[in-house]
């Protein structure tokens, strides 16, 4: 079982993703944003980070990446695709998922531990998790404000798609508190706090983030 | 050598955080009577040659797909002649 993490130039988080998989107990392959190959990989994470230096917009010229091409293709066909921060908004400027993501509200950078709850258990990312399971991972980000218009945002709460909502405050003005969705199919998930962070105890607040790593080595088995 | 320009703005009903940034900073220096401040960007496209109808139509493309985010933004188009008299 083999996990691709792309590195795209100003990706920070490719290591931790790539640590992560590993953890969990899959082989992390790393991927190339300049290479349309993706190695055999059973499933594709997008690191966070700040590809191309978040000039334009944030993810909006990485989507134009050759690596993107084949991933939008298979992620089609039902490839596990995990955007994380960075890789969310990678994933909504590539049109995998609805809406966009702008700059934080209150217009600074924000880190904490953050708790979420898991609103979608049904997710190839997510199934290890329990129906509405609260948990505490890393958020850090600057654009991590969730937007889509109110016909968007009740279709993805209509369809079940949202897969995380913020709890206590909300850290960056994300609309409904949306801080992960997916797309119709389940495979392709954006979450802008970072489970990679979360997956053991010396580094992270809490082995929380584990659960999507672990979630996607179920589903690649059953499929 | 033709330019074509490429004013990029969010949404009205999108919040602009760096907008309100430059409007909180309008109140600090003392300018009154400034209802709202929305910031966007401008893309200056210079063409290697004439801005044939053609070529405005690829930037109009380029501008739909990399330069401005239909579900956030909207954009306005407009060609630059040489002798800087306008035209749209």
């Amino acid at each position: 079982m083999k996990i691709g993490v792309v590195t795209f130039p100003g990706s920070l988080d490719d290591a931790d993703a790539r640590r992560a998989a590993a953890v969990a107990g899959a082989e992390a392959v790393a991927l190339w944003h300049g290479d349309a190959d993706l190695r055999g990989v059973d499933a594709v994470v997008l690191p966070g980070g700040f590809s191309y230096g978040d000039y334009l917009r944030a993810g909006a010229i990485s989507r134009f990446a050759p690596v993107m091409d084949t991933i939008i293709k298979k992620a089609g066909e039902g490839l596990p695709v995990l955007g994380i921060c960075n890789g969310f908004q990678v994933l909504c400027e590539s049109h995998l998922l609805p809406g966009a993501l702008i700059k934080n509200h209150h217009r600074k950078f924000i880190c904490k531990d953050q708790p979420l709850r898991i609103e979608n258990n049904r997710t190839a990312w997510t199934s290890d998790y329990d129906a509405n399971h609260e948990i505490t991972i890393v958020l850090k980000n600057q654009d991590g404000s969730y937007v889509a218009d109110d016909a968007t945002l009740d279709r993805l709460e209509g369809e079940g798609r949202v897969v995380a909502r913020y709890l206590d405050e909300n850290p960056n003005g994300s609309y409904r508190d949306i801080a992960g969705i997916t797309n119709e199919r389940g495979n392709v998930v954006g979450l802008m706090p970072h489970p990679e962070h979360a997956v053991e105890t010396l580094t992270g607040p809490t082995t929380d983030g584990l659960g999507f790593f672990t979630s996607v080595l179920k589903a690649v088995v059953a499929s | 050598m033709a330019r074509v320009v490429v004013d990029v703005m969010l949404k009205s009903e999108i919040l602009d955080p760096q907008g309100k940034a430059v409007h909180g900073a309008f109140g600090r220096l003392g300018f009154d009577g400034v209802a709202d401040v929305r910031q966007g960007k401008r893309f200056e496209i210079t063409l290697d040659g004439a801005a044939t109808e053609e070529r405005v139509a690829e930037i109009r493309k380029a501008a739909d797909t990399l330069l401005a985010n239909p579900v956030i933004e909207d954009y306005t188009l407009h060609v630059e002649t040489d002798d800087n008299e306008g035209g749209r």
